[in-house]
């Protein structure tokens, strides 16, 4: 048997909701005083599990919530673990533990070897410096010795494909350079266990590709790698185990990848979007309005998404994504570029929406999401409404096996030449 | 659980650790990030100026003029008989050195948030890259008082600079500087990571706390009834101390200075404390 390099005991964490006011210091001194008695303390009791659909202001509510409960798994050496789980449903907070970003409220982890998390690519870079100086930066914010950097520094470079702008301010740098020299540094990081975050929201395919190929081959060098990813194929092709995470509690660990995916997708399709989605800076998503929701392909749909922005706000990416059943991205609109989406949000409501002339996708069920990031907060929605594609009823066509994605309208016309 | 068994693993990840689990092996893994930080604070300030470094000059002697015009051209304070450019110039750079390394750290949970919220590195790297990137800038500066002094000294104004105690007393009352500014910072830096309420209090604390420290006037000109409250201030032993080693007039103190020094490793432990203490859980509530 090989041996556990990460073992998480008994894990939970409790999180205070609302804001930090003049109420909050009552509950500080009170806890205090039951600490000072040897008490346990008063707040943690009524901590409600984590359940999102829960109403704020509702009978049970309080002020706290555990975002982990009694959570327990270990970790092997060369493992490649993936953490599934809907938004919200606590795998950030146990990369977070893990990371060390904050501690566990009880229980313990115990990890052999070091850790590095590449929690957001780009954490610490500086604008001002350059391509190179950041490399630096970034190396030494992750742990890595200034000639351990060096000694990577032309592979670093040669794997982000930055060369030519090296000296560049990084300012200067596109989102998409900006990322690839991000997880290049990491890539090249090499510790014993290794912490990946939803690196492949960004970027073109072909890099995806490669940092798939390069977690691939960390993983089959012994390294341990714990992996997050709403891209379920992804998932699916590195991932050697799952671990599912429902409201603040872990499922059993399963080597069995693909059933355990399947399982987690049908559960997701079941569930009932629950609105308002919020995110951490006051922005939530207050609906999406599919129009219409069963279409037939090549037929134009709507996608009226209800905004509300609790102060006047910078939205970076505003993509609707739309999922297959497999949870691959079929489909992404990106409100930057021609779409001229507005930079900053006013305080209040706004609705936003988008009109896909045609859809050109296969008959099937579908689900809408949104990757939503504004400029301190972000979330990746995968479930925010169905959509059925049905197909024409002019078409004669017999149904194509499922690896054919999308379907696309054409004008035919044919003349003897 | 057995200690055998603590030890087969590199990293226990706990609720709270002890008041003196103070990962000081951390640190010195970390000690090119430290580097790495002094560097980019230093560089990435004046990118995209036209004068670059120059602003380094440029502000302190800003700010001894202005002192020069208000405090000895129109209020007529006392400079001890010293050229008022040199007398101010020996008490501000000083002074503002303290000054920017307590506001700069006591912000540190605050301005690191999203830093610190994605990935983990000793967190006090991070005010300790502070207290030496300014350190730079603060020896930038002071080279301007030793270019002024050997202007006035040519000029054949008589002053009586301590060449023994300039070498051994300065090295020791920068410590005292960085140490007091860097102990004063992170407690309040920990202990605003939940109510700001403090942190107010800091911006005009520190502007207050000037006219309660001999840097505008000497403390010869205090009156004799205010004089011990005045000497409770760490600061007043060591800017005073200055004063006397670089300018030869000046109040030099033993017992003055050895409070101070007190004062700094006080403040120094019980930071350091506090600090650790509060980096663990501050993502949760800043």
């Amino acid at each position: 048997m090989r041996s556990s390099v990460i073992k998480v005991e008994n894990v939970s964490k409790l999180y205070r909701l609302g804001q930090v006011g003049t109420g909050t210091i009552q509950h500080d001194i009170n806890r205090w005083w039951h600490r000072v008695r040897g008490k346990d303390d008063p707040y943690a009791k009524v901590g409600v599990s984590n359940d999102r659909t829960r109403k704020a202001g509702a009978a049970d509510s309080t002020d706290y919530v555990w975002a982990l409960k009694e959570v327990d798994f270990t970790v092997e050496q060369g493992e490649v673990l993936g953490l599934i789980g809907r938004n919200g449903a606590g795998k950030s907070t146990v990369l977070k533990l893990l990371s060390r970003v904050t501690a566990p409220t009880s229980g313990s982890i115990k990890v052999k070897g070091r850790i590095a998390s590449l929690l957001e690519v780009g954490t610490g870079f500086h604008p001002e410096l350059s391509g190179r100086e950041n490399i630096y930066l970034n190396g030494a914010i992750l742990g890595m010795r200034r000639q351990e950097i060096t000694s990577k520094l032309d592979e670093i470079v040669d794997f982000s494909g930055c060369a030519a702008y090296l000296d560049t301010p990084v300012k200067r740098y596109s989102s998409g350079m900006y990322v690839r020299l991000a997880f290049a540094v990491a890539a090249y990081l090499e510790p014993e266990i290794l912490i990946v975050d939803e690196v492949l929201a960004v970027g073109d395919a072909e890099f995806q590709k490669r940092c798939l190929s390069r977690m691939d081959k960390v993983s089959k060098l012994g390294k341990t790698v714990i992996f997050v990813s709403h891209n379920m194929s992804a998932m699916q092709s590195l991932c050697t185990s799952i671990l599912r995470i429902a409201d603040g509690r872990a499922r059993v660990k399963s080597r069995n990848v693909e059933q355990e995916i399947n399982s987690y997708l049908h559960d997701c399709r079941a569930a009932q979007p629950s609105f308002p989605v919020a995110l951490e800076d006051g922005t939530r998503i207050l609906g999406l309005e599919l129009n219409p929701p069963i279409l037939a392909s090549g037929q134009s749909l709507s996608m009226i998404f209800d905004m509300e922005f609790s102060s006047e706000t910078v939205v970076t990416d505003f993509a609707p994504i739309i999922y297959n059943q497999a949870g691959v991205r079929t489909g992404v609109m990106d409100g930057r570029g021609k779409l001229a989406l507005p930079k900053t949000f006013s305080a209040g409501r706004h609705r936003l929406r988008f009109d896909i002339v045609t859809l050109p996708l296969m008959p099937g069920d579908y689900v809408a999401g949104l990757y939503l990031r504004t400029h301190s907060a972000w979330v990746n929605h995968e479930c925010l409404g169905d959509i059925q594609v049905i197909s024409d009823a002019g078409m004669e066509i017999s149904s194509y096996p499922v690896e054919h994605l999308g379907i696309l309208n054409v004008n035919f016309s044919a003349a003897k030449i | 659980m057995t200690s055998k068994d603590e030890k087969e693993w590199d990293l226990v990840i706990r609720p709270t650790s002890g008041w003196f689990q103070l990962h000081l092996r951390d640190l010195w893994h970390y000690r090119d990030l430290l580097r790495m930080f002094v560097w980019r604070d230093f560089v990435a300030v004046y990118k995209q100026t036209i004068l670059g470094p120059i602003w380094f000059f440029i502000q302190p002697l800003l700010t001894t003029a202005t002192f020069t015009i208000i405090f000895s051209g129109v209020a007529k304070i006392s400079t001890d008989g010293l050229p008022p450019l040199l007398f101010y110039l020996a008490g501000t750079t000083p002074w503002n050195y303290f000054a920017t390394c307590l506001t700069k750290t006591s912000t540190t949970f605050k301005d690191n948030a999203s830093l610190f919220g994605k990935v983990y590195f000793p967190r006090l790297i991070m005010p300790l890259s502070v207290v030496i990137s300014t350190l730079i800038q603060f020896v930038i500066q002071f080279a301007t008082l030793g270019v002024a002094l050997l202007w006035f000294l040519s000029k054949g104004i008589v002053l009586h600079p301590d060449v023994t105690g300039i070498i051994v007393g300065t090295p020791a009352l920068i410590l005292m500087l960085g140490g007091l500014g860097l102990g004063f910072g992170i407690i309040i830096s920990s202990l605003t990571t939940k109510y700001r309420d403090l942190a107010f209090l800091v911006a005009f604390g520190v502007q207050l706390a000037m006219y309660a420290t001999p840097v505008v006037y000497p403390l010869s000109s205090v009156p004799e009834k205010y004089r011990f409250w005045l000497s409770c201030n760490p600061m007043t032993g060591i800017i005073e101390s200055f004063r006397a080693i670089y300018l030869g007039q000046g109040f030099f103190s033993w017992p003055l200075l050895v409070y101070s020094g007190c004062v700094t490793a006080l403040a120094l432990l019980l930071g350091v404390l506090v600090f650790n203490r509060v980096e663990k859980n501050f993502m949760d509530t800043v």
